[in-house]
């Protein structure tokens, strides 16, 4: 289905690449694809790659995107996978000028794939993988039927979330002991003394009993299972429930696809940033010719296009990097600068330092969404962006604009992208009232789950899990457990 | 070559219109099916299945937007969209809201609802037709030109290639850039068809249940209207004395007081006579109401006018009863005893706002 670059689009490749290069861009090799607008609309749907396992939910993203297009409403630019080499595909009916752009903005997509640390654990050949993972559930389908594979896809992907975001750059739990052999039972002796009255001295009766304590306490949370509460509820589902072989097999390849995309969910900003970045620089101080100097800002301040009530992260990206790089370039950072009460000194602060760019390659390199926004994102950038929360409003029945206040419009934004705007829930316990309940645990920050999909979700998890599951969580302040016993739904209050 | 993902968009479409999987029935995402209405198009939004999982009610959360606007401002309509605030992968958890034309809209439903296509009755009136200005074009008379959009194309091209002189704006428009109005022919439509609404607007009957109705006919409005080239609405409504008013009202009136449905039968009745002969016109009937009302004379005295005098003249009578707060009172009850048999006469209870679906079907399904 894709046919060779033509030889203007690959004139076109070599120049950018080089700009690209020039500026001192990272990449691994980048493949250019041609596709029609609905092969496109395929393979976006797809999440990038021309083969993945048949599931419905793959033809219902095709649906908006073909829809988006035919009535004019959207159209995809540019499409980019993280893969060594990276692919990139480029709409057959776009003009010259939009290939360029397309182009240098997939240059610095690819840089920051290989770059930021984020990626570092990443598949480098997924593409091949993602065809294994559709080939082996399609083998799955052969033996079990479509509706049997389907509906358990479907399940898997209600706990899509349930992984553990940090788990590639963490060791959770510690590596079994080299032997493993059972430790020998610790009993609580004090000093030993051959001289019987110096014995109560030694080992005082409060002293042993605190001792005591604390080695019931130890073998209790060995006893426990898990023995520290698990991230990875899929991973603890692949380990612990009653499985069949083919099951197994699905829920693995799931869990290992979230996985893969999970660090472009948490890099979003700074990807879509970083390109957006490249592309203008590239095109402005390079590519761009006098005669399409129109229809590029046409499609760059599209892309950077804002609404009200959504963050835009091309826009939010491109802007931080730029202020970033004024900030580095001028040394308006560090304690002098930062204790300066003087407005007009502020403005006016430059230093020559010039050191702007280089940052910037630090910074994509070291930073995800969360740690670029606390690290960078300052009272003056939010005034200027004019940034602001917002929150329904149940009086008025609308959606309006709560507050510009830096520190709460800083605080929501770094709530929405931790742990990747997921709440987080842990496996607690596997051996609930030791009865062989699963206990997940959500971790209340605040803001409540919503209750209808959690008691959906709760189903798909039993499903899997094939005894009762509880998941403890809370309603405003109040404790609740949500239970779901393979027929029914129950929730009762309890002390968290 | 067909392309591989047919198959997942052709499952998903038959999960959309719950040929299969019905478990996935109450994820799919509909909005409100009515968008706003501009001219002749309505925006609906397109089906999403949402996959249940551990999240944050988008309500309880909110988020951070950007732009101008005071503490307390309104975004409006839209601007926010469930899941927007949330750095995600691109999963579509949001409808998508397309523009279609009514007609577009009205072929939607009968593919959805699989709705026969109407026999009209009546005479075959030649129909004139007329010309509208609706288009532009690239070729034209001259006497035609559009000055605006042919200066416009001029402009941005002198831009493009660099020809333009802001100190001597002068603009040469070439042949390519001239642009013309096109016209199309349009028949006069031939007005064949009447729909005489009736609600109950007593006090038992409150917002909600407006909703269902406005809903329900605005859905039987455009399937009639696709069906026949022209059509009349009138608009009736009762408590215990029937009026006639027009749509805005019909929609939006609070009466109180009693119900007697054989008022509005009365008022429907001669209006029917009176102007819509049913030798020439094909006259629908539609009726919502609570269902609760006032003795059961009145109901008697329905029943009466109905079977002798108004099942003669329509194509079709549907009573949809809407359910209140109240409880779902009688009369569909009484109907189904006394008329039910008719071909002629569709019942449906209408419990919700979910159940619009199949009263759409209920009403339409007989292709009368």
């Amino acid at each position: 289905m894709a046919k060779d670059l033509p030889d203007t689009l690959r004139k076109l490749r070599d120049e950018i690449e080089g700009y690209a290069r020039g500026f001192g861009l990272d990449f691994f090799e980048v493949i250019f694809e041609v596709l029609r607008y609905d092969e496109l609309n395929m393979v976006a749907s797809y999440g990038g790659f021309p083969n993945r396992y048949p599931h419905w939910r793959f033809g219902m993203d095709y649906e908006q995107l073909a829809k988006g297009y035919e009535y004019g409403l959207s159209k995809i630019y540019e499409l980019v996978i993280n893969n060594d080499p990276t692919y990139a595909y480029l709409l057959e009916a776009n003009a010259d000028v939009d290939q360029k752009l397309v182009m240098a903005h997939v240059f610095g997509h690819g840089d920051f794939f290989k770059n930021n640390y984020m990626f570092a654990h990443t598949n480098r050949k997924m593409m091949d993988e993602m065809a294994n993972h559709a080939t082996r559930i399609r083998r799955a389908i052969d033996r079990y039927g479509v509706e049997k594979v389907e509906d358990l896809v479907d399940r898997c992907l209600s706990l899509e979330n349930l992984i553990d975001y940090h788990a590639p750059f963490i060791q959770r739990r510690p590596r079994p002991a080299p032997g493993g052999e059972a430790e020998e039972e610790q009993q609580v002796q004090g000093f030993a003394t051959d001289r019987e009255y110096m014995r109560g001295y030694l080992n005082p009766a409060e002293v042993l009993a605190a001792e005591r304590k604390r080695l019931d306490e130890e073998r209790g949370r060995l006893k426990r299972f898990p023995e520290q509460p698990e991230r990875d509820v899929l991973l603890f589902l692949l380990a612990h429930a009653p499985l069949e072989p083919w099951e197994h097999e699905v829920l693995s390849i799931l869990r290992e696809e979230a996985y893969y995309f999970a660090p472009q969910g948490q890099t979003k900003i700074m990807n879509e940033g970083w390109a957006s970045y490249w592309h203008s620089t590239i095109m402005t101080q390079k590519a761009l010719r006098d005669s399409e100097v129109i229809d590029y800002a046409d499609h760059h301040s599209g892309t950077l296009g804002t609404r009200p009530g959504a963050l835009n992260p091309y826009k939010l990206g491109i802007e931080l990097y730029r202020d970033i790089e004024d900030r580095w370039n001028k040394g308006r950072f560090g304690k002098e600068y930062d204790e300066c009460d003087d407005l007009e000194v502020r403005r006016a602060w430059d230093k020559k330092l010039g050191q702007g760019r280089q940052k910037l390659f630090e910074v994509r390199r070291h930073f995800n969404d969360v740690t670029f926004i606390d690290e960078f994102l300052t009272a003056e950038f939010a005034i200027e962006q004019k940034l602001f929360v917002y929150g329904w409003s149940e009086k008025r029945n609308q959606w309006e604009i709560l507050d510009r206040e830096f520190r709460k419009v800083k605080d929501k934004l770094l709530h929405q992208l931790t742990n990747f705007g997921q709440p987080i829930i842990e496996v607690v316990d596997g051996n609930f009232e030791n009865r062989g309940e699963l206990l997940l645990s959500h971790r209340h920050d605040g803001i409540d789950l919503k209750l209808d999909y959690a008691r959906e979700t709760l189903g798909a998890l039993g499903s899997l899990w094939r005894r009762p599951v509880n998941l403890m969580t809370k309603v405003g302040d109040k404790g609740v457990m949500l239970s779901f016993n393979g027929k029914e739904h129950q929730e009762r209050r309890v002390e968290p | 070559m067909p392309l591989k993902i047919e198959q997942d968009h052709a499952r998903f479409k038959a999960i959309v219109r719950g040929r299969i999987k019905q478990n996935l029935r109450k994820f799919i995402q509909r909005g409100e099916l009515i968008g706003k209405r501009g001219g002749q198009a309505v925006t609906i939004p397109l089906p999403t299945i949402d996959i249940p999982r551990f999240q944050y009610g988008h309500r309880d959360q909110g988020g951070v937007g950007q732009g101008d606007g005071d503490v307390g401002s309104v975004l409006g309509p839209g601007a926010v969209e469930p899941g927007s605030g949330e750095a995600g992968q691109g999963e579509g958890e949001h409808a998508l809201e397309v523009e279609v034309s009514l007609e577009e809209l009205a072929s939607i439903l009968g593919e959805e609802l699989e709705l026969p296509r109407i026999q009209p009755k009546g005479h075959d009136h030649v129909v004139a037709t007329k010309t509208r200005y609706t288009g532009i074009n690239t070729t034209g008379p001259e006497s035609l030109r559009h000055f605006k959009r042919t200066y416009k194309r001029a402009l941005r091209r002198q831009i493009a290639s660099g020809t333009y002189n802001p100190a001597a704006p002068v603009i040469v428009p070439t042949h390519e850039d001239r642009r013309y109005r096109s016209w199309r022919l349009q028949p006069i439509p031939e007005n064949n068809a009447a729909i005489l609404y009736m609600m109950d607007v007593s006090g038992s009957m409150g917002d909600e249940q407006k909703e269902i109705v406005r809903i329900e006919s605005f859905w039987i409005d455009t399937w009639l209207r696709s069906q026949y080239q022209g059509i009349e609405c009138r608009y009736l409504i009762h408590d215990a004395v029937a009026r006639e008013v027009d749509r805005e009202t019909f929609f939006h009136t609070r009466e109180s007081g009693g119900t007697m449905i054989s008022s509005a039968y009365k008022l429907c009745q001669e209006i029917i006579d009176a102007e819509y002969s049913p030798s020439a016109w094909n006259v629908y009937a539609l009726h919502f109401s609570d269902g609760d009302n006032w003795s059961a004379d009145d109901t008697r005295l329905c029943l009466d006018i109905l079977a002798k005098r108004m099942l003669p003249a329509v194509n079709l009578f549907g009573y949809g009863q809407v359910e209140s707060p109240y409880g779902s009172g009688q009369f569909i009850k009484d109907l189904r005893e006394g008329v039910g048999g008719d071909e002629k006469v569709s019942l449906s209870e209408i419990a919700d706002k979910e159940a619009i679906y199949g009263s759409i079907r209920d009403f339409l399904g007989k292709g009368r």
